[in-house]
């Protein structure tokens, strides 16, 4: 009886940390994995080549990401001037204004946000963002597009982000001292100037870092963007141009990448970058949250 | 107080109040538009049937193949992360509760695995596959989606584990129980509502993630019958039917939307029902 | 100032213990509730101006929420509910039509723990003078040199005024949150059990501190503790279940204590 305990005991707890080995050797696994695929491509290719050219003709052996590294993160950055400003304000409302319901009620909102899933937004961006594109705003700027552009891939992002961002940065102005706030107020600041002076200051490293991590979570999203950006392997010039992201290069390729040479090692060079450069981005953000919340 | 200063404090009070609208204004719209595309198109037919012969040209058949193969693969897929996220979290909370600093590297570990993008584990797991001999089925599909959820069941439950006071298991130790079975008996019972959430959430994003399915489960017309047959996915049944340009097709697609976007709305609500009140 | 409210008024609330000074602040039946919960219960008092009135009573009686109405604090709780009046200098706070903001700027607050703005030690003063409008540099580094003095923080902290005002220790942050206080120019400072949280000698310093400021500021100082009471209060007010039990003069109240809970409160206190 005691003895099988024991033993019991002994096999679970090895099991535990085998689970946990394994949890932690994932990732050095997808790492090692994706370079030794992309090893072929980089030794007959330089990694500058591969990067900074812009001409990609796989069936004549010339890998050129720079069109879908400019595209990847143009479309970002622009999904994110669209819902930084919308999270900000929202989660100001939500935390400093609104009464407590309406918080209870957004929670809801921000889940369901949160659960639809890809490809339904992009469902959506087609019925509704490309054509509000196309049609509206592309003529609003004197321009021609057909609407799978840049800005439609930023609009379906900059939505899908929300509720990301909105729930870290909720996170943030939770966790300011009311304390703090009494003594700005008392000082005779109204609420907006101690939101603007203390609280976002207060809250600066945590409301930085829902950025970044949101920057690097848009970065990654495939479907949805591929479904409305119109895939146009080019650098492009305007954000009613289409353009072609690298996680949509890898998705929409993997058909055809066993038919040309070196074209699977092309595309797992790809998902390698995309990996170093998530994995830096999450490293540097989780970081200052993890020092702002030593203080 | 100034005149400019009053101005300011209720500008900002409005055009905060107006960008909470907005956001819940798009999910009204995204949720208005996939209804209103969508639901005519529903059908018995839709749901119950797998595609007939010209199918994909208008002719009969339905999206049964891709219910039953998300459900498959998101089960099976949560299954297994949960098989291996429980123990984790536990040797986690009991094992490791000395050693702070190691806990704080693992955590931070796997946040950082949970932003890596699902395109990249599908890449990766397909040139697993390709090495290995291996064909595109369920159960690739299901190995490369519990690796993608695994990080982000493991760091729920840890939030739920963490909060039981550490009180409970020494007074479990003290007992008599082994570590073992203090982890199981013990932390287990209290943390259950708690891990529903975090199961639940895992299900969610696995029944709607498309890029990792996209390289590793195929794709077919026929309901899965094991692990090493490929199998169809909703998210994946929209996105090629949606290419289609025949109009009952992309209607089709629309209506599986429909289905999709009610799985998860039925999965976030109960999510939330079941969360512990704090 | 002082001439032109009418004395006349302290006798209306019945308090006539309270020796003919002049009242900076006149309480008149207020009420507060939460929830259900009657956390005020027709508090009527005045406070005499450049005294430290001290609001004393056990943990959980109301007077840090009393202290909170004084400049309004309680407008962040959405969940009280506040009738009655509180006139400073003569004027409702609870006016709809008044400015809130100038109301706060009367009363310098200095809570349990320091909270020092996240901002530099300069900034922390300056920031005060700077929502009056008092933007001038040489203004400025004037004043805070000045009430950095007014707290004996000068000498320590002269030499990195622009560094994080976290950096400093505790006692040193409450003496900043005081010095930040006063930039404003109030003529009441809040206190609510200001040093509790801090260690004796720097305890000790907001101790006479106040002693010192009582000459230009009215204090109205929040304690559990019968000990600091005695030590710094001219004017007692004590508190019980949200009623207010006893008041008038230290002396009068510590030697001749009405109530029975105040007489039990006074002897194990000791």
């Amino acid at each position: 009886m005691i003895l099988s305990r024991k033993l019991k005991d002994s096999i679970s707890s090895k099991w535990m940390l085998a689970c946990l080995s394994f949890c932690l050797l994932l990732p050095l696994a997808i790492g090692s994995g994706l370079v030794l695929k992309s090893l072929p491509l980089l030794q007959s290719h330089s990694l500058k080549e591969l990067i900074f050219s812009e001409d990609w003709f796989p069936s004549d052996n010339q890998f050129g990401f720079w069109p879908f590294i400019v595209t990847s993160v143009w479309v970002t950055v622009l999904a994110l001037i669209i819902s930084i400003p919308l999270c900000l304000l929202s989660s100001i409302y939500l935390t400093q204004f609104a009464p407590k319901w309406v918080l209870k009620f957004m929670r809801p909102v921000i889940d369901i946000l949160a659960g639809i899933p890809s490809v339904v937004y992009g469902v959506w961006g087609l019925l509704v963002i490309v054509p509000l594109v196309g049609d509206k705003i592309a003529p609003l700027f004197h321009q021609d597009s057909l609407g799978y552009s840049l800005l439609a891939g930023a609009i379906v992002l900059a939505v899908m982000s929300i509720p990301y961002i909105l729930n870290m940065l909720l996170e943030v102005f939770r966790q300011i001292p009311v304390e703090l706030g009494e003594a700005s107020l008392s000082l005779g600041a109204t609420k907006w100037e101690t939101i603007k002076h203390i609280f976002i200051r207060k809250g600066s490293s945590g409301i930085l870092s829902a950025f970044g991590l949101g920057f690097s979570k848009a970065l990654g999203e495939t479907i949805a963007v591929l479904m409305v950006i119109g895939n146009v392997p080019q650098i492009p010039q305007s954000m009613f141009d289409s353009g072609y992201t690298l996680p949509g290069l890898i998705a929409n390729n993997y058909g055809e990448m066993m038919s040309i040479p070196s074209y699977d090692s092309a595309l797992m060079f790809g998902a390698l970058l995309l990996f170093v450069i998530i994995v830096i981005i999450n490293i540097i953000f989780r970081y200052i949250i993890y020092k702002s919340e030593l203080i | 107080m100034t005149v400019r200063r009053k101005y300011e404090e209720n500008f900002f009070r409005f055009l905060s109040f107006l960008f909470t609208a907005i956001i819940v204004f798009a999910l009204v719209q995204i949720i208005w538009t996939i209804a209103k595309k969508g639901v005519p198109s529903l059908s018995w037919q839709i749901i119950s049937q797998e595609p007939k012969g010209g199918y994909y040209f208008g002719k009969d058949g339905g999206i049964l193949n891709a219910i039953a193969g998300s459900f498959y693969l998101a089960v099976s897929a949560t299954v297994l992360a949960f098989i291996i996220s429980l123990p984790v979290a536990l040797f986690m909370n009991i094992y490791l509760i000395r050693y702070q600093r190691l806990l704080i590297g693992i955590r931070f570990f796997l946040d950082v695995l949970w932003g890596v993008p699902s395109i990249v584990y599908g890449a990766f797991s397909f040139t697993l596959l390709m090495y290995l001999g291996y064909k595109n089925s369920l159960g690739a599909g299901t190995i490369t989606v519990a690796a993608m959820i695994t990080p982000i069941m493991i760091r729920a439950m840890d939030e739920v584990v963490k909060t039981i006071p550490i009180g409970l298991q020494e007074a479990s130790l003290a007992l008599g129980s082994t570590k073992t079975e203090t982890a199981y008996k013990v932390f287990f019972r209290e943390a259950l509502p708690g891990f529903a959430t975090a199961i639940l959430l895992a299900f969610g994003r696995g029944i709607g993630d498309a890029a990792s399915v996209l390289f590793t489960a195929g794709y077919t017309d026929y309901i899965p019958h094991s692990f090493s047959e490929p199998t169809a996915t909703l998210p994946l049944a929209i996105f090629f039917q949606l290419s289609s340009p025949i109009e009952e097709v992309q209607n089709r697609a629309y209506a599986a939307a429909v289905i999709l976007t009610l799985i998860v709305l039925v999965l976030s609500v109960s999510a939330r029902l079941l969360k512990p009140r704090k | 100032m002082p001439s032109t409210i009418e004395l006349k008024q302290e006798t209306e609330v019945k308090v006539e213990s309270i020796p003919a000074h002049v009242p900076i602040v006149k309480i008149d039946k207020l009420n507060v509730y939460s929830k259900g919960t009657h956390i005020l219960k027709d508090v009527s008092t005045v406070i005499p101006k450049n005294k430290i009135t001290v609001l004393l009573g056990p943990s959980g009686c109301g007077k840090t929420t009393l202290l909170k109405c004084l400049n309004r604090l309680t407008d962040l709780y959405p969940d009280l509910k506040i009738n009655g009046s509180i006139k400073i200098d003569g004027e409702d706070i609870f006016d709809a039509g008044r400015d809130i903001t100038t109301i706060r700027q009367k009363m310098g607050l200095l809570l349990q723990r320091p909270y020092p703005l996240p901002m530099s030690i300069y900034d922390n003063i300056a920031y005060g003078l700077k929502l009056k409008g008092i933007r001038k540099k040489k203004i400025v580094n004037a004043k805070v040199e000045k009430h950095l003095k007014e707290v004996a923080l000068w000498d320590e902290v002269k030499d990195r005024l622009k560094t994080s005002a976290q950096r400093l220790s505790i006692g040193q942050q409450q003496r900043l949150c005081l010095a930040r206080g006063l930039a404003v120019e109030p003529e009441i400072i809040l206190a609510d059990e200001p040093s509790s949280a801090l260690d004796p000698i720097s305890s000790k310093v907001i101790d006479e501190e106040f002693l010192r400021l009582k000459s230009d500021y009215t204090i109205i100082l929040v304690t559990h503790s019968l000990r600091q009471a005695k030590r710094l209060g001219d004017n007692i007010i004590f508190m019980y279940y949200g009623e207010i039990v006893e008041s008038g003069p230290a002396e009068q109240v510590f030697e001749n204590p009405q109530s029975k809970i105040l007489q039990e409160y006074l002897r194990v206190g000791h």
